[in-house]
């Protein structure tokens, strides 16, 4: 099996490699056009600014290239914000794979960013909580949140409840760090590369 | 629920683990990778790695010793000690660690701060603060808390959180190796004044300690050393007591 995570220049990238070395899968760190469209599964990680982000995506075409993709594409974090139509950080304009705003979290009594492990729900048919329990925990960092919506396949809870996970097509969605998160979030990729 | 964190640090000389009191009277305490998974696996929700003898010939060492980290724990982990430049945190991110903490740079030149947060993103952008209480007021040191500044803590938390910080770990050098609790009104009212998370250390002795840097002190983790190395609390008893104490934990 081919693995490519999405290489463009969007924080550190070594704990997501390092979780596949955990698991003992090959993976190949690239940008390259034609090794995206051709591997089996595609991890799109990130960290980082949506706006510096989309850049540095544009730059290489890649943010025509992602939404075309056809096989299983992951992605986390900041990754997932991107695929969503529009943030609000810096008013960015996204990839719009999921029809949905990304809004910046609004609390007085509540810290922010939200930081530290948060129980998720998810739905019955999620198919990346395989073996998992309903409720599980899972190591989040962020300031701007998907709210819950029809592609929702797994909820959080801070300030509001929130889209921990997106589904659509062959695209899933993780807000949170999987590549950090534990043997919850071990099985969670593990569940994404035996799709 | 959002939970409270339980993070056990590792500090490190020449690639071991050791930990002392008061920050002297240095012991082993064993293999940080070793120890580092096993922690993970006995429900650590974060590490902290504390190069105590950073020198340059030991980045090396550090960079090395954080790869092989990152290859086998699966929860985050942070590094410090010595990180004085850009390059420096590009090195210890590239080679897997999660987040890094920086304290006396920090203080020599506070834009280091908003350089990092700018280049690397806050969340992985930990400022410690070592603060001792002298002469009526808290004061900020450095060079292990050896050194004092004349710079107060309350202030300089708020700055530091203002010029980019992602999470603050206050070490409080008066409680620190004491074991008899955390400094829980420092901590309370720095975390009162701030919007993000305050990681409490210096003082742990005890499970009921944990119970009052969270309630007391309003901390959003708490962190110790020597209590988990010599096994005086196993993290799992640690978290069920304080889960059963009405503490959000992750179990």
């Amino acid at each position: 099996m081919e693995i490519a995570i999405v290489k463009y220049n969007a924080g550190n990238v070594a704990s997501v490699m390092y979780a596949l070395d955990r698991i003992g899968v090959p993976y190949t760190w690239t940008d390259d056009e034609a090794i995206l469209r051709q591997a089996d599964k595609v991890i799109f990680p990130g960290v980082g600014e949506a706006s510096t982000a989309m850049a540095h995506l544009k730059e290489k075409g890649l943010d025509l290239l992602i939404p075309q993709l056809k096989q299983p594409v992951l992605a986390t974090c900041i990754g997932m914000q991107l695929l969503c139509k529009h943030s609000e950080e810096n008013d960015t304009t996204c990839m719009g794979v999921f029809d949905v705003e990304v809004k910046r979290f609004q609390s007085h009594e509540l810290k922010i960013p939200h930081v530290g492990w948060n129980s998720i729900h998810a739905n019955q048919d999620n198919p990346l909580m395989e073996g998992l329990k309903k409720e599980e925990f899972v190591y989040f960092v962020h300031s701007f949140y998907v709210p819950v919506n029809p592609l929702t396949t797994a909820v959080c809870d801070y300030v509001q409840p929130f889209s921990a996970m997106l589904h659509q097509d062959n695209f899933y969605a993780a807000q949170f760090h999987a590549e950090i998160s534990g043997m919850a979030g071990q099985r969670i990729i593990e569940n994404f590369l035996a799709l | 629920m959002l939970t409270k964190r339980i993070i056990p640090c590792l500090d490190i000389k020449d690639g071991r683990t050791v930990k002392g009191t008061n920050f002297v009277d240095l012991r082993d305490a064993g293999d940080p990778v070793e120890l580092g998974a096993l922690y993970a696996q006995e429900g650590a929700d974060e590490l902290v790695f504390l190069d105590i003898t950073a020198t340059v010939d030991d980045r090396k060492t550090l960079v090395n010793l954080v790869r092989e980290v990152a290859r086998h724990v699966n929860i985050p982990f942070t590094v410090g000690g010595g990180i004085s430049s850009i390059q420096d945190v590009s090195a210890l991110l590239n080679a897997g660690a999660d987040k890094v903490s920086i304290n006396s740079s920090a203080v020599r030149n506070p834009d280091l701060i908003d350089e990092l947060a700018l280049q690397f993103g806050s969340q992985c952008i930990i400022v410690a603060i070592d603060t001792r209480w002298v002469d009526g007021t808290d004061w900020v040191h450095t060079h292990g808390g050896r050194k004092i500044t004349e710079i107060q803590t309350i202030p300089w938390a708020k700055e530091v959180e203002n010029r980019g910080a992602g999470e603050i770990l206050l070490t409080s050098m008066d409680a620190d190796g004491t074991k008899a609790g955390f400094a829980n009104a420092l901590t309370s009212t720095i975390s009162g004044n701030s919007s993000i998370p305050i990681i409490a250390s210096g003082g742990a002795g005890t499970m009921e300690h944990f119970y009052e840097v969270f309630t007391e002190g309003k901390a959003d983790a708490g962190l110790a050393a020597s209590i988990f190395h010599f096994k005086e609390i196993a993290i799992l008893d640690l978290k069920n007591y304080l889960a059963s104490k009405g503490i959000p934990m992750r179990i």
